[in-house]
């Protein structure tokens, strides 16, 4: 039997000592080394998605178990459900675009970027790490150590003057939120005994004793380090100055990839590791996912640089994503998890076109541009293209799971849904408005000259754009993976969520 | 001690006492009594080989040290697991004990590392250190290239005094270690050779504040004394489980034991450097030369550590209530004002220091977990953070002002070493990472088995405390690596010393043994202690050998 996932974390890792230890003046090699590893690992992806068995997506294959401390019971184990199997494979369809996008951007960099580059091949290895992981002191070694090539992504090869005090924030965020859990971690150990999730979880699971009260501060320590790295509102003030600060090809993956890592965490571990304690959470979140779906939009709307406004979309997106799991219904969570995948894609492509037009003019700003689609058209329907896809337009892959999880979330409770619902009105408004902010109207002289889409770029971007109107028209493919993942977890919760929901409806009658 | 009465004037109840020459375990002495007979070699050669004996007291220091090293390491394949007492009892050793020396003899090794090397002919002592600072006197030894090869000899009492401290079994033994370990210390600090003033400045300070805690130690051993008639640790224990010396009834000894513990925890806690009894830590590790500060760093903090475990686990492991709340409060305000108090620093040993007493802090939560578990995860810890802890001195010791001078401490002026030195920034940038815990290195491991250990022993208030703490820490270790990595040289910006062989031997087994027991730590982990299964009885191995020897005795 092959260890596909291990090859899948080993591939990137070789790739990133390879790109340190080639030699200095070698810019071109080190950006087709960088290349080959990042597709040869999405070829390892996909021999493994083909051999995955979408029968039984609902448990864990591929499973890999070693001893690694047995000293604190901790061992290498990995194994994929489907949710973490599209996750895996959304992140590494994500690196080589990533790679392609910013062929150009090292030319003028003393390494030739190859320092950049093997840290986004170590970045890769712990981003499969950590989708991978069926051990919890191993899914918090990648939750934790992925942080430092991100810190240094955009500390030192950011963009703009505040680069080094954004890079700071995310750290620090991110290490208080890990620290929180790491208190958790050992108390799943000490309560639980072991670290191996399948051992943990379910109906007479090492942690299925746990007291509520214990399984309550549990799960908050999980949830709150989930909640940063979302990010949720209040604790997401980190994303749009790191995002702002970052390489475009750094945001795709912080923002595509990363902030992911929280809500798969939320579903995996909160939901999965404490049933007992998530109806006690369900309400608190649901109206923390409001505000920050609104407030989100709500800011998004005011931005004047695009990568900072894409940052606040994203803050709507996740509200959606943790209002679809925390409705505890199985459309809710099925449409959260394919939301999970479509946004990686959704947002990644618009990060890309917006690096494309800094690539050009060497700014984000809004102002900065007017008219483009004049001289630019394939570039500006792109733009509008994945622009569309952001704000969930029919026909487009997003709008399949934010559909879901309206329905998932109404099944739940009416109130939320349609409070949501004001995110959808705002989500128009963000980006049709910087769409005729940047492409239409008037061109000014400072832009004239400007570049339509290269084929570089094309092939960088089409793939997602291909992925968006594919997965839009016929989801079904990831739906059938996702789904018996996701009815696992609604089994799991079912009982819970069924006193929940009575609790609930009772509560919005009040309303 | 070998008392003198004559067998048919003893008590029946003083069993210990005979005219007989007690028996004395050469074998098991042997570390103790390597140090020793080097380090008196040592002053000899000082005084009878003429000028030009710097490489002989190196090797000899080196030989002694790599001896103890080799003997601990065979003791721990043949000593029995319940340990054994050694010369009348006044010294007992077992697994732990031996781990302590190991560890010891090991560091001590590396830091020798460091203060033997030398730049331009010079290493980082004074030449003469009795001349006044800047008068003509010394600027004819610094002509004439005097030094002080003093430094090897007192660096090897030092270590006596270490590897003593955690093997003493009564009080007065630990004592006289503490003073052994202590003296040469005091002197070292004030050798430095630049910035002298600074210098002797730390050694005054040190030398003070120190004799005020050995005061207080020795004052609550008089207490302990008072309350369980005796200083030897089983016989104390023997007192706490019984409530007193016979003269006590109804537990009205309670005050004198709670004096005791609490004097004689300052001793200790001065050593370990904990809060409020670290004041003296940022200034010593300041004005002391560097590589004397890597040694205090790693060796003493491993040393005294070790003889506070010992303490509150064997002597005072029956009276967990008393000194369990008092744990609590100095390991809470170590953890958090340290960490605070960090923050504002811009000095990168003082900072270092700071980072060491945070670190002094999350080792206490172990102690308070009570555990065999605790007490190997401090000896993980220990043994983590003296490596991670001696490369960052050695880094500290290679970048200097423009022209190959003084060490440059100002945070400020370390902008762009990155660019510069990427290897050196980058091996810092690895112990910091460390330091603040970060997964795959030493220090997540370390971290982990001392909460792990806290949690479990029921202090999980303590462990929040001590990640939000953690988390305080990690903003001024990472803002070392934005000053080095994401800024520009300002000006002309430090120069880098070239590393020399040892120094760069320093930083390289720093990064080895920071990557190998932050990746995979099982090999060590199972050596710490004999069979820890996890769930063992609360209480440190220790207790068994003392308390059986002293039933057969």
């Amino acid at each position: 039997m092959i260890p596909w996932l291990t090859l899948a974390i080993a591939l990137p890792a070789v790739g990133a000592l390879v790109l340190w230890a080639l030699p200095r003046a070698s810019a071109e090699t080190a950006k087709r080394t960088a290349l080959g590893f990042s597709l040869a690992t999405l070829l390892v992806a996909a021999g493994m998605a083909l051999s995955f068995d979408v029968s039984a997506a609902g448990r864990l294959q591929f499973e890999e178990v070693h001893p690694w401390i047995p000293y604190f019971g901790v061992n290498y184990a990995v194994g994929v459900d489907g949710i973490a199997l599209a996750l895996i494979l959304m992140s590494v369809v994500l690196v080589p675009l990533v790679v392609l996008a910013g062929w150009n951007e090292h030319d003028d960099r003393p390494d030739g970027g190859r320092g950049y580059l093997a840290l986004v091949l170590l970045l890769e290895a712990m981003m499969v790490g950590v989708f991978a992981a069926t051990d919890v002191f191993l899914f918090y070694v990648f939750f934790e150590a992925m942080l430092i090539p991100v810190y240094f992504m955009i500390g030192r090869y950011g963009r703009g003057d505040d680069r080094a005090r954004a890079a700071v924030k995310f750290l620090l965020y991110s290490l208080a939120g890990g620290l929180v859990m790491l208190v958790a971690v050992i108390g799943v150990y000490v309560y639980g005994g072991t670290f191996l999730w399948s051992d943990l979880v379910g109906e007479g699971g090492a942690l299925s004793a746990l007291s509520p009260e214990t399984a309550r501060w549990l799960f908050l320590g999980f949830f709150v380090a989930f909640a940063i790295k979302a990010p949720m509102w209040p604790v997401h003030t980190w994303l749009p100055s790191a995002a702002g600060a970052s390489r475009p090809g750094t945001a795709v993956l912080l923002v595509g990839v990363l902030d992911k890592v929280g809500t798969y965490g939320m579903l995996r571990y909160c939901m999965e590791l404490f049933p007992g304690a998530v109806s006690w959470f369900v309400w608190p979140v649901v109206g923390l996912s409001l505000v920050s779906i609104v407030y989100g939009a709500v800011l998004a709307i005011g931005q004047t640089d695009m990568m900072r406004l894409v940052a606040y979309t994203s803050v709507s997106h996740f509200g959606f994503i943790t209002l679809g799991i925390f409705a505890l219904t199985p459309s809710g969570q099925a449409g959260a998890a394919l939301y999970m995948v479509n946004h990686g894609l959704a947002t990644g492509a618009l990060f890309l076109i917006v690096g494309f037009l800094i690539a050009r003019r060497g700014t984000a700003l809004i102002a900065d541009y007017g008219g483009v689609q004049k001289i630019a058209p394939k570039l500006a329907g792109t733009f509008l293209v994945v622009g569309l896809a952001g704000l969930a337009l029919p026909g487009l892959a997003p709008f399949v799971s934010e559909f879901l999880v309206f329905v998932g979330v109404y099944e739940f409770n009416a109130v939320p849904a349609v409070l949501a619902t004001a995110g959808v009105v705002l989500a128009a408004l963000y980006i049709l408005w910087m769409y005729q902010r940047t492409m239409t109207g008037p061109l000014p002289d400072t832009l004239s000259g400007l570049r339509d889409l290269s084929g570089r770029e094309a092939w960088a971007v089409g793939p997602l754009v291909a992925l968006i109107i594919a997965f839009g028209l016929y989801p079904q493919p990831v739906l059938d993976v996702i789904n018996p993942a996701v009815e696992r977890t609604a089994e799991e919760n079912a009982s819970e969520a069924a006193a929940v929901a009575d609790g609930g409806a009772e509560e919005g009658d009040e309303e | 001690m070998i008392p003198l009465i004559p067998a048919e004037a003893v008590e029946p109840e003083l069993p210990g006492l005979t005219e007989a020459a007690p028996a004395l375990d050469w074998w098991l002495l042997a570390p103790l009594l390597t140090v020793f007979a080097a380090g008196v070699l040592a002053v000899l050669f000082e005084a009878f080989v003429p000028a030009g004996r710097r490489g002989l007291q190196i090797a000899l220091a080196a030989l002694a040290l790599l001896t103890v090293f080799g003997l601990v390491l065979a003791q721990m394949a043949t000593l029995p697991e319940e340990g054994a007492l050694l010369a009348a009892g006044v010294l007992a050793v077992d697994r732990t004990v031996l781990f302590f020396q190991g560890t010891v003899a090991v560091l001590a090794l590396v830091s020798l590392m460091l203060i033997a090397e030398r730049r331009d002919g010079r290493d980082a002592f004074a030449a003469q250190a009795a001349t006044v600072p800047g008068s003509e006197e010394e600027r004819a030894h610094i002509m004439a290239g005097s030094q002080h090869t003093e430094v090897y000899p007192l660096v090897l009492f030092a270590v006596l005094g270490m590897l003593m401290f955690p093997a003493s079994n009564d009080f007065l033994t630990m004592f006289i270690a503490l003073e052994v370990m202590s003296l040469p210390l005091y002197l070292m600090c004030g050798l430095a050779r630049r910035r002298r003033l600074f210098s002797q400045e730390a050694a005054v300070k040190y030398f003070l504040l120190g004799a005020f805690a050995s005061a207080f130690f020795l004052f609550g051993i008089a207490m302990v004394y008072g309350y369980a008639g005796s200083v030897d640790f089983a016989d104390i224990r023997a007192a706490v489980e019984s409530g007193g010396a016979a003269v006590f009834a109804g537990g009205e000894g309670e005050p004198l034991l709670v004096m005791g513990i609490g004097l004689v925890g300052v001793g200790l806690l001065f050593k370990v450097g904990a809060v409020p009894f670290h004041n003296w830590k940022p200034d010593v590790y300041q004005g002391a030369p560097t590589p004397i500060t890597a040694l205090m760093a790693s060796c003493t903090l491993v040393a005294a550590f070790g003889a506070l475990l010992r303490v509150f686990f064997v002597p005072f492991g029956g009276s967990v209530q008393v000194w369990e709340p008092m744990l609590w409060t100095v390991a809470i305000l170590t953890m958090v004002a340290a960490a605070i108090i960090a923050v504002t620093q811009r000095d990168v040993k003082r900072l270092l220091a700071y980072s060491s007493v945070v670190h002094a802090g999350f080792i206490l939560t172990a102690v308070v977990a009570n555990s065999v578990e605790g007490l190997a995860g401090a000896m993980f810890y220990l043994a983590a953070y003296g490596f991670t802890t001696l490369g960052a001195f050695a880094v500290v010791t290679l970048v200097r002002t423009k022209d190959g001078g003084q060490e440059v401490g100002d945070l400020d002026q370390w902008a762009g070493l990155g660019r510069r030195s990427p290897l050196l920034a980058g091996s810092l940038g690895l112990f910091l990472l460390a330091f603040a815990g970060i997964p795959l290195t030493s220090g997540f491991i370390g971290k982990f088995a001392v909460f792990e250990a806290a949690v479990a022993g029921g202090a999980t208030p303590l462990v929040v405390v001590g990640v939000l703490s953690s988390a305080v820490t990690a903003f001024f270790y990472v803002r070392i690596i934005v000053v080095m990595f994401f800024r520009d040289p300002e000006g002309e910006g430090p120069t880098v010393a070239p590393a020399g062989v040892l120094t760069g031997g320093v930083i390289a087994l720093g990064v080895a043994a920071t990557l190998v027991l932050g990746v995979f730590p099982q090999a060590f982990l199972d050596r710490l202690l004999p069979g820890a299964e996890p769930g063992a009885e609360p209480v440190s191995v220790t207790v068994h050998q003392v308390t059986a020897a002293s039933g057969e005795g």
